[in-house]
């Protein structure tokens, strides 16, 4: 850190101060904002070079960038808040490309009036999140929008990481034959949001499942099995991702209600408001497709892992020109498990 | 789940189904109408009809809110929305339903209206308290059930003086419908009907006896689960088989012969009947929607903001009217599932997943590539 005291007149008000538009405007108030809010809590020392960007070591590897930009509403929610959810949702992208993530950049767009005690909530939420995952933001950006334009702060992360020789995760690899895993329950997170916002009260709390899925991964790699897809389904949930993957792929796939796990209070909140969970987000769940012959020991590999311990073969993939997912019902049936069409929407009566 | 979980065994639903195919003869053909678009939800989603005998059929009804409310209707909405300055409230799906001039409130809302999606009249009433400068129109549809909290919402505006609160009042009856159905000439064949879930919890069994007594067609009353549905087809080759026509109730668990006899009176104080209602498919039907009363006209926004319904013809390409009578398939549709499809919805049957065909297509167009 930089040892020359900055000549600020007073301290930043953390506990009673506001954003304001001096927050973003690039002069003195910026600059502490970003040293005692940002840097103080990220403190790193790429971050503490100063510079418009972070000068980073060679690094051994194909490299992977992702990035996200989080907008949820409320900012914090059980299980969690937008800081470590925009943490763990980057180092996710980064990581089920195989890639052991290594930086993590933060933009932050705030409004105007946000209370500075819940930016500060946030920022070390997020500091402490990319802490505990072992991947420093080294770099970020600030922006202040009137009051009235923005939902109080949204949060931009992008991520870097590199990947080892040998490994080769795509979408467009899944095989008719392959089998699909699920590392856990389906739901938790979009549900634990949406019962927040619309005030909905569950005998046992419904509790996101944020987490950074980096270690299982690095657990299923080191696992020796032939990996050939690797997704985490976020927005628009497990339905999404394995049509997003099934299209890439060129193939269909058949899915068994009865294995895809769904926790009791998340399946009632879903049926109080007309949900279906396979179409709700996830913040700490992935998807995985094998070889056939490698499902049990990927499966055993998931379930020695904390955030794996639920995981089960849900189904496999098919040949199908049309590109299906099916699903065999707990009732005997078939069904397609199709793309959503705009947002889920709660039925009317 | 408790409630839930015993009415999705797997294992209960392959004895009915056996039951349902020892039963149904071999040489004739039921023909069932689920009129309500959460049993067609219900069959589609858990893929019902592959447990069902090739000569037991499901038609599916036009019990889906947004799919019976026609063209002009929205076009209402929306003249509201975007001429009157008003904030236009509505229940979920509405939003997607095709308008006139290639709009929906949904592109309205992108086009500048202030548009909000509400899940009860309770957030409509809050808009309105948090808004005392602007209008606020809570567009209310619905059959029998959503009915009672636009009552409740009404009373509440009228009890605390709203005056910047009012409906354009949508609601429409489920045995007007099902009469429609069964008296057009040249109808569609039809060996019984599965009775509404919700929409019996509040009117009771009573109002269908006369399809039974009149028309000599059998109603089971069933609920949303999947084995209230697989039991009421059931009960209703039963019926069929004795040649009896009566209203039998597999939704004992909350439906009742008279029904919410308190839901009933709260409707009856704030709403009357309207001479006739225009339907998306059945055309206009006497007797078959609601208005509010004289004594509550000020909540009344086609009155307050004098904004008439112009019918607005259906596209001609589309043929969900004859799917909403039970005439035609979703899938003998010439644009289903090419010009029409859930991300380009042509008629508002492929809006809703309650409406035949999103649910067709998003859960069992697998079966015509087979």
């Amino acid at each position: 850190m930089n040892t020359v005291k900055p000549n600020y007149t007073r301290a930043l008000d953390l506990k009673h101060g506001r954003v304001d538009m001096s927050h973003g405007s690039g002069g003195r108030a910026m600059a502490q904002l970003i040293a005692e809010l940002f840097a103080a809590a990220f403190d790193n020392e790429y971050l503490a070079q100063g510079n418009d960007g972070a000068l980073l070591p060679q690094a051994q590897g194909r490299l992977v960038m992702a990035t996200d930009s989080h907008v949820v509403s409320p900012l914090f929610f059980a299980g969690g808040d937008i800081g470590c959810l925009s943490v763990h949702g980057t180092i996710n992208d980064v990581a089920v490309m195989g890639a052991k993530p290594l930086y993590l950049s933060a933009s932050f767009i705030l409004e105007e009036g946000f209370p500075l005690a819940d930016l500060n909530r946030i920022v070390e939420s997020m500091a402490q999140a990319a802490r505990a995952a072992g991947v420093p933001i080294v770099t970020g950006d600030t922006k202040v929008v009137e009051q009235g334009k923005g939902d109080g702060v949204f949060i931009t992360t992008t991520g870097v990481g590199v990947v080892p020789d040998g490994i080769h995760l795509s979408g467009d690899q899944a095989r008719p034959g392959d089998k699909i895993l699920l590392s856990g329950s389906i739901g938790d997170h979009g549900m634990a949001i949406l019962s927040q916002r619309e005030g909905l009260t569950f005998s046992a709390p419904i509790v996101s499942d944020t987490a950074a899925l980096h270690g299982l991964i690095a657990a299923m790699l080191d696992s020796g099995v032939r990996l050939r897809v690797l997704r985490d389904p976020t927005r628009g949930g497990l339905a999404t991702t394995l049509n997003e993957i099934a299209r890439q792929s060129g193939v269909g796939m058949m899915l068994h209600e009865s294995a895809i796990k769904v926790n009791q209070p998340v399946e009632a909140a879903c049926e109080l408001l007309g949900l279906d969970p396979l179409y709700v987000a996830n913040e700490g769940k992935l998807v995985a497709i094998c070889a056939p012959a490698d499902a049990d020991r990927l499966l055993a590999a998931m379930r020695a892992h904390p955030f794996g311990r639920d995981a089960a073969v849900i189904g496999e993939v098919l040949a199908d020109a049309h590109g299906f997912v099916q699903m065999t019902t707990r009732l005997g049936g078939r069904r397609v498990v199709d793309w959503l069409a705009g947002e889920q929407l709660p039925r009317i009566c | 789940m408790k409630y839930v979980d015993e009415f999705r065994d797997g294992d209960l639903a392959k004895n009915i189904a056996a039951n349902i195919a020892g039963e149904a003869h071999a040489g004739r053909a039921y023909r069932l109408m689920e009129f309500c678009g959460g049993h067609t939800h219900a069959i589609s989603r858990y893929g019902l009809a592959d447990l069902l005998p090739p000569n037991v059929r499901m038609i599916h009804g036009p019990g889906c809110p947004v799919c019976v409310l026609p063209i002009g209707r929205i076009d209402q909405a929306i003249r509201l929305a975007r001429e009157q300055d008003v904030i236009l409230c509505t229940y979920a799906d509405t939003v997607r339903v095709p308008a006139s001039a290639n709009l929906s409130l949904m592109r309205a809302k992108a086009g500048g209206a202030d548009v909000r999606m509400i899940y009860s009249t309770q957030d409509a009433l809050k808009i309105a308290r948090d808004n005392p400068q602007r209008e606020v129109v809570f567009l209310a549809i619905g059959f029998e059930t959503t009915t009672p909290p636009t009552a409740v919402a009404i009373r509440q505006a009228a009890a605390e003086g709203l005056k910047n609160f009012s409906i354009l009042c949508d609601h429409v009856l489920t045995p007007a419908a099902m009469h429609a159905i069964l008296a057009v000439e040249g109808g569609v064949a039809l060996d019984g009907f599965v009775g509404p879930a919700h929409v019996s919890t509040v009117i009771g069994s009573k109002p269908y006896e006369p399809f039974a007594d009149d028309y000599h067609k059998p109603v089971v009353i069933a609920g949303f689960e999947p084995l209230d549905v697989m039991q009421a087809i059931l009960m209703l080759v039963r019926q069929v088989n004795d040649g009896r026509a009566a209203v039998e109730n597999e939704f004992t668990r909350a439906v009742t012969r008279e029904g919410n006899l308190k839901a009933q009176e709260l409707v009856a104080e704030v709403f009357e009947l309207r001479d006739a209602f225009e339907w998306r498919g059945l055309g206009s039907v006497p007797h078959s929607a609601l208005k509010l009363r004289p004594q509550f006209a000020a909540f009344d926004a086609e009155q307050k903001f004098k904004v008439d319904y112009v019918a607005v013809p259906d596209n001609k390409a589309c043929e969900c009217a004859a799917i909403l009578r039970g005439q035609k398939r979703p899938q003998e549709c010439k644009i289903f599932g090419t010009v029409c499809t859930p991300e380009n919805p042509v008629g508002s049957c492929m809006v809703s997943s309650e409406g035949a065909c999103a649910a067709h297509y998003s859960y069992g167009r697998f079966r015509e590539t087979a």
